[in-house]
């Protein structure tokens, strides 16, 4: 945190990035995810799209959770909502897979905003479990309404088309997915300095007080699953278009705690710690899997220890973050920010 | 008539896993009324239950009735060596964190029993025999019989602790307000520290009954989810509520599961769920939670 920057204009006031070094390394960054498709062979490509894709559901549990404080472990399934409606629209409608994104984020936010009506008569806990029983008569109803989810064997999607041109290629998706989580990250960024941002924060500080102050919880609670839910909406669109299978069993509920994971692992309430925590939740696995194939010719059966080992860590690291780093990765961050700021000289 | 003994039957088998429910919520109740954690990690504990009755029983060749305290034990000792560890440092932190650290631990556990014994579901050692047992003349299997006549006298037991046991009347103590507790010598984190070992124990027990029944896999946890609607359902701080709520979520689910078909037993618990959080969001006979600014 700098101190004594005096603003002397209004677009100063309004920047994101207010200092040199912070537009530097951004522009590093940008210009490094536009060279990344052409240097990454096809299996980083893969992971890029699918940590693109966990960014942008993450992000969206940040704001609900991480912001507005309510607890949800119904992200997947407000994801699966997503995804069947992109699938459904694909193969039904043949509507350009842009408008299906978006109009799978908007089934994704109407469903969300049902599902967040408990929110206005419990919280906490008791919320975090209604989402739990949300989400599992989700699945129900994806298992069930044979009509238009194909039931068990789910649906198997034609790939999206941009002018003709199908998106196969991890390529192709790279330069899809990625500019869309961007301007879903940087929405969100904004998001927080707007009167319903500041709304959001002020109901997670204490909602009794925010009610006191005029802001309508019904309303903004409601809003803040439904914004979350598009997110996860526009995501899980993105994951169908990904894998092109949507069946029931594609969003489980680890993975709705896998993005409760990854923003406490990211650190709530910072859109930076919504990315990071999704890329590393996203990437250790990756990384235990060369580590196991490392360890394979010392241990015979290291390849069967895989699927365990990652469990073990994914709980280990919950807990580890919790107890020995609440604020998450991007608290880190901060400490080697403010580290190099002084550098040389000692704190 | 024979339609009617059918009901009859499904009902005794409902109210059967409904006392497993029961038991299982008690673990979650006990937990919570001392430490105000909610424990999603109960479900876990009962599985490390049934595989540690398991390689006791099976691995070492012990009888049943030394594997089973051995079992409890095992669960009470994890239960000890996370309330230290984990819960501990924890305190004062938002529930949610407290929250998030126990899923935390399920899903270590989760990893751990598959690591140790593989993803393959097991039969447990049969301990209790499978002759039927008929009440008039409906049919109850013998296991889902003992485990109900177990899961009751263990409820009951705990009834009594309560009332009369030391270590019972410091634990409602402290779940009543802290601050006093310590004021009347009673040792707060102690009783924490009792209420981890107890419950998890509870936990491990039910596990052994819940495996002996259905056998066990890593992911006999998911019960864990029905005994968390069953807290939720009857108050996270009430045992009575425990109690009503297990044998009533365990007949509908029963009654869901014969008559809609196995599909809908899960949804109609959920479903019951939000009816209860919308109506009575404190349980049935939980206590409000007054806000004060």
């Amino acid at each position: 945190m700098q101190i004594g920057t005096a603003k002397h204009s209004y677009q100063a006031d309004e920047a994101l990035l207010t200092t040199r070094p912070q537009r530097v390394w951004m522009a590093l960054f940008a210009a490094s995810l536009c060279i990344a498709p052409f240097v990454l062979d096809n299996y980083w490509l893969y992971l890029a799209c699918l940590v693109a894709i966990n960014v942008a559901s993450a992000t969206g549990l940040n704001i609900l959770t991480g912001y507005t404080g309510l607890v949800s472990l119904g992200q997947a399934a407000f994801m699966a909502v997503g995804a069947y409606t992109v699938g459904w629209m694909q193969l039904n409608l043949g509507t350009p897979f842009l408008l299906n994104l978006v109009a799978g984020g908007i089934i994704a936010a109407a469903v969300g905003i049902v599902v967040g009506i408990p929110s206005l008569r419990v919280k906490g806990l008791y919320l975090a479990i209604a989402t739990i029983a949300a989400s599992f008569i989700l699945h129900f109803i994806f298992v069930n309404w044979q009509s238009v989810t194909n039931g068990n064997s789910g649906l198997t999607l034609t790939p999206a088309s941009f002018f003709g041109t199908p998106l196969t290629e991890y390529q192709q998706l790279y330069f899809v997915f990625v500019p869309i989580t961007a301007l879903m990250v940087l929405g969100a960024a904004n998001l927080f300095r707007t009167r319903v941002g500041r709304a959001f924060i002020a109901i997670r500080d204490r909602d009794i007080s925010a009610e006191v102050l005029g802001i309508s919880l019904l309303r903004y609670k409601l809003m803040s699953f439904a914004i979350s839910s598009f997110y996860a909406g526009v995501a899980g669109g993105m994951w169908a278009y990904f894998f092109r299978v949507v069946t029931p069993e594609s969003f489980p509920f680890v993975y709705s705690i896998f993005f409760l994971a990854a923003i406490i692992v990211g650190g709530m309430g910072t859109i930076l710690g919504g990315i990071l925590g999704a890329v590393f939740m996203t990437l250790v696995p990756e990384l235990l899997r060369f580590g196991i194939d490392w360890l394979t010719p010392v241990l015979p059966n290291a390849a069967a220890m895989l699927s365990p080992v990652r469990t073990i860590v994914f709980g280990l690291l919950i807990v580890g973050f919790l107890i020995f780093e609440p604020k998450g990765l991007a608290e880190i961050v901060q400490r080697s920010r403010r580290y190099f700021h002084l550098w040389p000289f000692k704190k | 008539m024979s339609d009617l003994l059918f009901f009859f039957e499904v009902t005794l088998a409902g109210l059967g896993s409904g006392a497993l429910l029961s038991l299982t919520a008690l673990a979650f109740v006990l937990i919570y009324k001392a430490t105000r954690v909610i424990n999603l990690a109960v479900g876990e504990l009962l599985m490390l239950g049934g595989y540690l009755f398991f390689a006791f029983a099976a691995g070492l060749g012990l009888p049943a009735w030394a594997a089973i305290p051995l079992a409890i034990a095992g669960g009470g000792l994890v239960g000890a060596v996370v309330e230290r560890g984990l819960i501990r440092p924890m305190l004062g932190e938002s529930p949610i964190a407290v929250f998030m650290v126990t899923i935390g631990l399920g899903s270590i556990l989760v990893g751990l029993v598959e690591l140790v014994w593989g993803t393959d579901p097991r039969a447990l050692p049969a301990f209790m025999g499978n002759a039927p047992i008929f009440i008039g003349e409906a049919y109850v299997s013998r296991k889902i019989a003992i485990a109900f006549a177990v899961a009751a006298v263990v409820i009951a037991v705990f009834l009594v602790l309560f009332r009369y046991w030391r270590g019972g009347v410091a634990l409602r103590a402290t779940a009543t307000d802290q601050a006093a507790a310590y004021s009347c010598g009673i040792n707060v984190p102690g009783v924490f520290s009792l209420a981890w070992v107890i419950g998890c124990g509870t936990a491990a027990g039910a596990g052994v009954l819940l495996g002996s029944i259905g056998g066990i896999s890593p992911s006999m946890g998911v019960f864990g989810l029905s005994a968390l609607v069953v807290v939720i359902v009857g108050g996270l701080d009430s045992v009575a509520g425990a109690l009503v709520g297990g044998l009533v979520i365990g007949l509908i689910e029963a009654w869901a599961g014969t008559y809609l078909g196995g599909e809908y037993k899960l949804v109609t618990t959920f479903g019951l769920l939000l009816v209860a959080l919308m109506i009575r969001p404190y349980g049935l006979f939980g206590t409000t939670e007054i806000e004060r600014l």
